[in-house]
């Protein structure tokens, strides 16, 4: 063995000696669940929940998609249609992508990965998990009882007017946003002030970088779509017409607002991912990564210029021609950043040592659909572009590819890289490779027919669509039912790796990151003993010494 | 450029804007597909040049050179610089309409596209233009936020209700070609489609004649048709002209259905609840306070929002205007297939 193995942090100090229960046995009432604040016991509780709002979403997906086999009325009537579409979208949304990662992968790795015991509030942590459950009860409750028509944007005066449910899903939203706005002062103020000895902000898992770049996002853009949804609501139950013109209310303002909440959560969304994948890349090509620095501070770089490009949402909306040219120059912006990222990404693989596995699958996926997401947005950001493309399929397919391609291909990357950390047991590697396929397959066969339908013309959220649309969304169509085969081998090989996986040993990927430096998985108070130190940075895979002063930036 | 246009499904191209824009749709497309494969096929050459060869292999510590950094930045930069720049150019071209651009009104409603043009006929649903024309749109709506799209031309812009949003193009090819509604609208959102049919200038000037010598059976057109009046027109003739002049029609609809302030049709003689609970007897008097010191009495459900034509409107005008009211008198020309706007009038206890 070499020296790097020697030192390999695999031989985690609690595994060995019994005597520290690992969190999933310690406490096995229903009760030592539902009231734990053991950031990991909180984290799982999130993976069932966040993963049954999915379910819930996707089934609403594949309605869609079959309903639109034909031109005309397929299996439901328009109001059902209009309901369907708007459920998907809050749903995809609200109650998974935004808290997907943060709430699951955030809550259970950012304490470990900072060496702390748990997050600086856990009884807060406890709170937002509460607050998701309710805030889902309530929109749920609404989208049976009524269901809204409006569109996951709500946009005013239709939201204000129209005689679907409305009002109680803005509200679930509201109170899921609360939520969303207590994990993230919980990891900003956990990665300030629990960072173990010799985790310096440059030694950060990349994944904690993007978790508090998101974390910001969160705390500084959340209360935004709080005061709209409110309003929205208010307007919807009451007729106080702050967005009715016919009372002198304008319209458009609800878009200003929702859009500076709604752009930056899609970095809500994406950063976590990001952070994810750097993870895995790191582990799965066993190198340090490629321009630290550089990764970091396009994280930072994008939730900062995320919150200046709300307008290029309204780029036909009545927004001034120089108003356009400044959201669309700052837009450009984002690409940079992001494109920074993919490079670095790839850099890393060079001189590497890849073990494609399963998470390095979806990454491979996720590399391809992020440069093709992000670019097709940068095109949507060139002004005169998006007067065609705005609100057609293209604009749909787009953001699936960053929302489905980059966010969902990173949070299965992750879910099945952290898998042995969180469960202590391994899946059927095999069986993996085969879902990454489908998924990947089915992703762009559901989707880039989705491009080609705006290019040509089909706008968005129609219920029937002229007949020259038919050949692209039928293929699209089934590309969704393949998507769905791949979802469904997951979830069944997942769920038996649960009882029947192998059990997995500390370290199964030999990777350097910190968290794996406890045993897997791990403890209730994840570092048994002294407090750890952490020497080297994360990822270093190599046999000579870090040089200390690096020419990176 | 015909074969990538082919590969990207782009619509036909019928418009100026169209054949401006498409070489740079076509340029980002096409750059888009190359990155990503390019990017692709670099990392998938790593994947398999740098494979594991052991399990606890080592690896070389490799940080990028400040040149590496600086291509990483600037290669995307300077790219994305170039398409903003090129977008924006024709940005800015397709917003500023030409001065010589022929105006049509488009309304939009739940669910219907209303084309009216200044000196010629109305029409629903079908919007007649000539070719090699500029055209310029003026477009609100009535209820919620539409959006007037239409793929063969390139161009699209939000229809907002209480503003006015323009939008304009030149037609190249004479056809018929579709228009979408794009924003969300409700129920029939996917129904609300027009058609728009290019003419040659001929075709176009001899259809306009036809519309004018066309049926006057239809009261809704010939109401609002102002080309019908002769110089020498009668008061109320004059008045019909005036209210679509002085932007009456924005607010009060001479079809019977209530808009933003009360329809015309039926006014004259009504008697009309006012905000305080007192009635009123809509006479001469009452429409010329009106036109003059619009809060002053208030019919109950509207808002206060109407300006004062004092001074805009000089009395032989309003006298005009007066007797147009008073010549509509029925309702009998209601327009059944439109439910009218959706506002619920706040109920003030």
């Amino acid at each position: 063995m070499s020296q790097s193995a020697s030192s390999n942090p695999a031989a985690a100090p609690a595994e060995g000696h019994a005597p520290h229960k690992s969190y999933l046995t310690d406490g096995t009432t229903v009760r030592s669940w539902l009231l734990s604040v053991d950031h990991k016991r909180i984290a799982i509780m999130y993976l069932v929940l966040i993963l049954l709002a999915f379910l819930v979403g996707g089934i609403f997906a594949l309605l869609v998609r079959i309903e639109h086999l034909s031109p005309g009325p397929t299996i439901m009537d328009a109001m059902t249609y209009n309901r369907v579409f708007t459920l998907h979208g809050v749903v995809m949304v609200f109650l998974f992508l935004v808290p997907a990662v943060p709430s699951i992968f955030g809550n259970f790795l950012l304490p470990i990965m900072v060496g702390a015991k748990d997050v600086a509030f856990p009884r807060l942590n406890l709170l937002s998990l509460y607050l998701w459950i309710f805030g889902a009860g309530l929109a749920l409750w609404g989208m049976i009882n009524g269901g809204a028509d409006t569109g996951w944007t709500f946009y005013t005066p239709y939201s204000t007017t129209t005689t679907t449910t409305v009002a109680p899903i803005l509200v679930g939203v509201f109170i899921l946003g609360m939520g969303g706005i207590l994990t993230g002062l919980n990891f900003i103020v956990t990665v300030h002030t629990m960072r173990a000895p010799g985790i310096t902000w440059f030694k950060l898992p990349l994944f904690v970088w993007a978790s508090y770049g998101t974390a910001v996002v969160q705390v500084l853009a959340t209360p935004v779509i709080g005061l709209v949804v409110l309003l929205t609501a208010a307007d919807n139950t009451f007729h106080i017409g702050l967005f009715d013109p016919a009372r002198g209310g304008d319209p458009v303002l609800f878009q200003h607002l929702f859009w500076f909440y709604s752009h930056p959560a899609v970095y809500i969304m994406v950063l976590p991912a990001f952070g994810i994948i750097s993870e895995v890349v790191s582990a799965f090509s066993r190198k340090n990564i490629f321009g630290y620095r550089m990764i970091a501070y396009s994280t930072l770089g994008i939730a900062f210029v995320g919150f200046f490009v709300w307008g290029h949402h309204m780029f036909v909306s009545g927004e001034s021609t120089l108003d356009a040219g400044i959201f669309s120059v700052i837009t450009m912006l984002v690409g940079v950043f992001t494109a920074i990222k993919v490079f670095n990404w790839v850099g890393t693989v060079y001189g590497g040592a890849v073990d494609f596995k399963t998470p390095f699958a979806y990454f491979c996926g996720f590399l391809f659909f992020v440069v093709f997401g992000g670019m097709t947005g940068t095109a949507l950001g060139v002004v005169s572009l998006d007067v065609h493309w705005h609100d057609t399929y293209f604009v749909v397919a787009h953001f699936h590819f960053i929302m489905v391609g980059a966010a969902m291909m990173a949070f299965l990357a992750g879910l099945h890289y952290w898998f042995p950390k969180m469960f202590g047991r391994m899946y059927h590697e095999g069986w993996g490779l085969t879902g990454a396929t489908l998924i990947t397959l089915g992703f762009i066969v559901t989707f880039v027919p989705q491009f080609l339908a705006g290019n040509y013309g089909m706008p968005r959220r129609y219920y029937e669509y002229p007949e020259q649309y038919q050949a692209l969304n039928v293929i699209s169509t089934l590309g969704a039912l393949m998507l769905f085969t791949g979802f469904f081998t997951i979830l069944c090989y997942l769920i038996y790796a649960l009882r029947h996986g192998k059990l997995a040993t500390s370290n199964p990927w030999d990777s350097h990151g910190y968290e794996w430096r406890t045993a897997s998985p791990p403890t209730t108070h994840n570092f048994d003993g002294p407090q750890p130190f952490f020497p080297e940075e994360p990822h270093l895979y190599t046999t000579k010494p870090a040089p200390e002063a690096q020419h990176a930036v | 450029m015909d074969f990538f246009k082919r590969l990207l499904f782009l619509p036909e191209q019928a418009s100026t804007f169209a054949s401006k824009v498409d070489e740079l749709h076509v340029f980002v497309l096409v750059a888009t597909i190359l990155a990503s494969i390019g990017v692709g096929v670099t990392a998938l050459y790593f994947f398999f040049r740098f494979r594991r060869r052991e399990r606890h292999q080592t690896t070389e510590y490799i940080v990028p050179t400040v040149m590496t950094e600086f291509l990483f930045v600037s290669v995307p930069f300077v790219l994305f610089l170039l398409w903003f720049a090129l977008g924006f150019r024709d940005y800015t071209w397709v917003q500023t309409p030409p001065r010589d651009a022929m105006d049509v009104y488009v309304l939009g409603k739940q669910w219907m596209w209303k084309f009216s043009y200044p000196e010629g006929p109305n029409g629903v649903n079908v919007l007649h233009v000539p070719a090699n024309r500029p055209v310029r749109l003026l477009m609100t709506s009535r209820d919620v936020i539409h959006s007037f799209f239409i793929p063969a031309f390139r161009i699209k812009r939000d229809v907002i209700p209480g503003r006015y949003t323009d939008t304009w193009f030149e037609a190249t090819k004479p056809g018929t070609y579709d228009i979408y509604c794009t924003e969300y609208c409700g129920l029939s959102h996917s129904k609300m489609l027009a058609k728009v049919v290019v003419l040659k200038a001929e075709e176009y000037e001899n259809w306009v004649k036809e519309q004018r010598m066309g049926d006057k059976q239809n009261r809704q057109d010939a109401l609002a048709d102002t080309t019908l009046v002769s110089p020498r027109a009668n008061l109320a003739q004059q008045g019909q002209r005036l209210v679509g002049e002085a932007g009456c029609l924005k607010c009060h609809t001479v079809d019977g259905e209530q808009h933003i302030g009360p329809t015309f049709v039926g006014l004259y003689g009504r008697e009309e609840r006012l905000e305080g609970g007192e009635t009123i007897t809509v006479d001469e008097g009452y429409i010329t306070q009106s036109m003059m010191v619009p809060g002053e009495h208030i019919v109950s459900g509207f808002p206060n929002v109407m300006p004062t034509y004092q001074g805009k409107l000089h009395s032989m005008e309003t006298a005009a205007i007066v007797e147009y009211i008073k010549s509509l008198r029925t309702r009998d020309v209601v327009n059944t297939a439109s439910k009218g706007p959706v506002y619920e009038p706040v109920r003030i206890q």
